[in-house]
């Protein structure tokens, strides 16, 4: 604060009193005024961690929907994950990224980059059909959670008393249940549905709201006493308008912040049942499917354990911290002891 | 306080009475029971069926089959518990007891292990905040949160204990390996230990120069095959942490403090000695418990008794050293059985189930057993719960230090030790407390998997099978041990709040 007076006031020489310079550095400070949302969106920017990952996760996201085509669109990369083929060199992947001048082969992509299956299918592609389905599950998984979430705990803490005491009861019965538990047994249930990946979905959003509902409800608790609550309130405004249109505008970043948590999340749960057993079935694909088939193979085809790990790995990873730097965006209580000790380095 | 508990009590046995009720619905509906009796060709067909649906009482309406189970839950209140039986009339009383002994040995150990290291890093990298370490460590926990635990697992497997015991048939060091290791401890250690440049680079040629003098000199020792502390090593080390743990608590010109811990470091060097055939030829789980807790009891008195001023932190660091020093003992004993271990197990660390069928050694060597057998589950379990526990250490740790009263005690000038442990350490607690409650039960249900992975006979096991044939006992059994435990866990943390926090007497 104090190296920004000194900046101003040489600037300000020619005005009379302590109170017109004030008005002249408010005036000029108003020059770079920003809307909340610009300057969330400028702290998100300019949080490194969370900009690479945004890059990683966007790659994978294109890779993966793009080289094997969806929903009846076709792809650029030329084979199936149904066609069986010849094993070519024990079906190691072709996939190079040492340049020659240190030693490798040059970087390429080959004939089948990840390598072959034990029938010979391209795993190029049973990856990339895997990594659709895990992002597909995850993103309805998010959005159904967080819907769920956020209305059952503004619903709680709008309305309080009889109804918070039942909708909060329900929710730690939820929580009292293990959510590998309760998960598992739903996902049986949606296995014999249907082998559509939907189903699975939204019976995963159906249990994985209970953490998001709590925060919200304790927001909602806390902004329901304020006056634009009571303003909209004696204009006669129903209790569903306060709700969606005063309420939970205002406790958008923690349903933000939750619903990229809820995905991360919602991709590891889903890779874990399906590894069990219990999630995805065949025909259908999903990561962790594609492990718990190959992970027998490990001492004589490591990469077709390896490649659906990694990007496992890598998604929620990057979803990770990109809700970390959504946080620190729409809540920089946290970070500003950083940003103080920054401005002290720079000015010694 | 008394009535506090018992309400809070009562709430949670009707969610648990609640989710009992969800649970065993969902279960009975989540498949057909009868499903492979239908596509079998088997003669006895019919009569197969016909005894499953008696075993599982498939004729009458589910209220009545959930109320059969809940009136032998029920009894547990009078301790005969009767959990009923699965689909082949086998009762899940034998089945659970087997079940969760190794199950809750595995989660407790690693709960007990990732609290301890994941709130020592969680305090650390507070401290240390935007340093080095913290951004090392804030990667590391975001890369443990984003691990598929069966990933983890086989790749655990494959790189530590297949080629650990390769290793250990003749341990030897490269000259590659021994200077990469070097470098890599001594980068470490002065990463953590920190400091100004030159006192860094000290620390890390120091440490370097450790590792590259002894990696050479054990092995031409045959020391890993072959491992020994020995009483001096005992000694030694009791007597370092009496010292360090009084540096830490209060400083060690504190001879109020620095006394009593001392003299339990004695205590424990000549006890380790006297006791050395105890330890060897009538070692049983008894004697350890007892021991463990008179290691604690007698420094206890000494240091209530010589502490003075400071009797309460005297008591303190005497406890932990003594606890610690006959810790030190245990370990030197299972240095002392290894060579024979490695006799009857050539290949220690085991990838399959919890312990070696038909294992036939003495006290030490079981132990070895059953340990070397726990050791890569617990690893991961640890690893992806320290995650959680670190980064809310953290965070919990930050938000206090920003409180006034902080700013006071440094003011005043206390000495930075007290005011993170004594002023802000303390605070912090608090949240952790009602996390680790929580994540305890949700162990259990994660150690599902690791238990899949490493082929355990656990409670992973009973629920996996229960629920893939549609048999809702096991399964119910499964959630009352983890609805118990989250039960437990939460009574006791509000329990430990009222300690911590004289504010909350309710």
């Amino acid at each position: 604060m104090s190296t920004m007076n000194d900046q101003k006031t040489p600037s300000s020489g020619d005005v009379y009193s302590l109170a017109e310079a004030e008005d002249a550095r408010l005036i000029k400070e108003d020059a770079e005024s920003l809307s909340q949302g610009q300057l969330i969106r400028r702290r998100f920017l300019h949080h490194k961690a969370a900009m690479v990952s945004v890059g990683v996760l966007v790659f994978i996201t294109v890779m993966a929907f793009s080289s094997i085509g969806f929903a009846g669109l076709p792809g650029w990369w030329g084979k199936t994950y149904l066609d069986a083929g010849t094993v070519i060199d024990g079906g190691r992947p072709t996939l190079s990224l040492i340049p020659t001048w240190l030693g490798g082969d040059g970087i390429r992509w080959g004939e089948y980059p990840f390598g072959q299956e034990n029938t010979g299918k391209d795993y190029f592609a049973l990856v990339m059909r895997g990594t659709q389905k895990s992002i597909l599950i995850a993103v309805i998984v998010g959005a159904v959670a967080t819907c769920i979430g956020a209305i059952i705990g503004a619903v709680a803490g709008y309305f309080r008393g009889w109804v918070d005491s039942i909708l909060m009861r329900v929710t730690d019965l939820f929580i009292v249940i293990p959510l590998l538990v309760l998960a598992a047994v739903l996902g049986q249930i949606a296995g014999n549905l249907g082998s559509s990946i939907v189903y699975l979905a939204l019976v995963l959003g159906l249990v994985t709201w209970t953490g998001l509902a709590r925060l919200v409800r304790g927001e909602i608790l806390s902004l329901r006493e304020r006056e634009f609550v009571s303003a909209a309130q004696s204009m006669g405004s129903s209790s569903g308008r306060i709700i969606f249109k005063h309420l939970l505008p205002n406790t958008i970043g923690v349903i933000v912040v939750n619903a990229t948590f809820a995905i991360a999340g919602a991709i590891l749960l889903e890779t874990s049942l399906s590894y069990l057993g219990f999630g995805v079935v065949a025909p259908e694909s999903s990561l962790g499917l594609l492990i718990s088939e190959y992970q027998n193979s490990f001492t004589n085809r490591p990469w077709l354990f390896w490649w659906p790990g990694v990007i496992i790995v890598a998604i929620a990873l990057s979803v990770n911290f990109i809700g970390d730097g959504l946080r620190d965006a729409f809540d920089p209580r946290q970070t500003q002891k950083r940003s103080k000790k920054r401005k002290a380095k720079a000015n010694a | 306080m008394l009535k506090f508990i018992l309400r809070r009590l009562g709430a949670a046995l009707v969610i648990l009475f609640g989710a009992s009720v969800l649970l065993y619905v969902l279960v009975i509906n989540s498949g057909d029971p009868l499903s492979d009796l239908r596509e079998s060709n088997a003669d006895n067909r019919e009569y197969l069926m016909q005894q499953r649906i008696d075993n599982m009482n498939l004729d009458l309406p589910w209220y009545q089959r959930y109320w059969s189970w809940l009136t032998g839950v029920g009894k547990c209140f009078a301790l005969q518990c009767d959990l009923g039986t699965n689909r082949s009339g086998v009762s899940i009383n034998s089945l659970l007891e087997l079940a969760a002994s190794s199950t809750l040995r595995l989660v407790l150990l690693a709960t007990l292990l990732a609290l301890v290291f994941g709130i020592s890093i969680g305090i650390l990298t507070a401290v240390r905040q935007y340093s080095g370490l913290d951004y090392g460590v804030t990667f590391a926990t975001f890369l443990f949160f984003s691990l598929p635990v069966f990933w983890a697992a086989v790749l655990l497997k494959e790189y530590m204990a297949i080629g650990y015991n390769d290793w250990v048939r003749e341990p030897d060091f490269g000259p590659v390996q021994i200077i990469v290791i070097a470098v890599i401890a001594g980068f470490l250690m002065q990463v953590f230990l920190a400091g100004s440049m030159r006192r860094r680079i000290i620390t890390f040629a120091v440490t370097a120069g450790f590792f590259a003098a002894a990696l050479p000199s054990l092995t031409a020792l045959e020391y890993f095959r072959n491992p020994q502390l020995g009483y001096i090593g005992v000694a030694v080390l009791t007597f370092a942490v009496a010292l360090s743990a009084t540096a830490m608590a209060v400083g060690v010109k504190n001879r109020k403090v620095l006394y009593p811990a001392l003299i339990t470091a004695a205590l424990v060097s000549v006890v380790q000695v006297a006791l050395y055939n105890v330890f060897v030829y009538y070692m049983n789980w008894f004697i350890m418990i007892g021991g463990l807790a008179l290691a604690a009891a007698i420094p206890w008195f000494i240091g209530r008794s010589m502490g003075g001023r400071y009797k309460g932190i005297a008591a303190g660091v005497s406890v932990a050293t003594g606890v610690i020093g006959a810790g030190l003992t245990v370990v030197d004993h299972v240095f002392r059985a290894w060579p024979g271990f490695l006799g009857m197990k050539p290949r220690p660390i085991a990838t399959i189930g919890s312990q070696t069928p038909n294992f036939g050694g003495d006290f030490w060597q079981t132990m070895l057993d059953q340990g070397t057998q726990l050791l890569l589950p617990t690893i991961l379990l640890t690893i992806i719960s320290l995650a959680s526990y670190s980064r809310y250490t953290r965070a919990s740790m930050l938000e206090v230090s920003s409180q006034d009263y902080i700013r006071t005690a440094r003011s005043k000038g206390l000495p930075e030790r007290t005011v993170i442990f004594r002023h802000a350490f303390r605070n912090a607690l608090i949240p952790i407390a009602t996390i680790a409650a929580f994540d305890f039960a949700a162990l259990i249900g994660g150690a599902v998997i690791t238990e899949q992975v490493f082929g355990w006979k656990g409670m992973g096991e009973l629920f996996q099978t229960g629920l893939r044939e549609v048999d809702p006992n096991p399964v119910m059994a499964f959630f009352l041990i983890t609805g118990t435990a989250a039960i437990l866990f939460n009574l006791l943390a509000d329990i430990f709040y009222a300690i911590i926090d004289p504010r909350i007497r309710v």
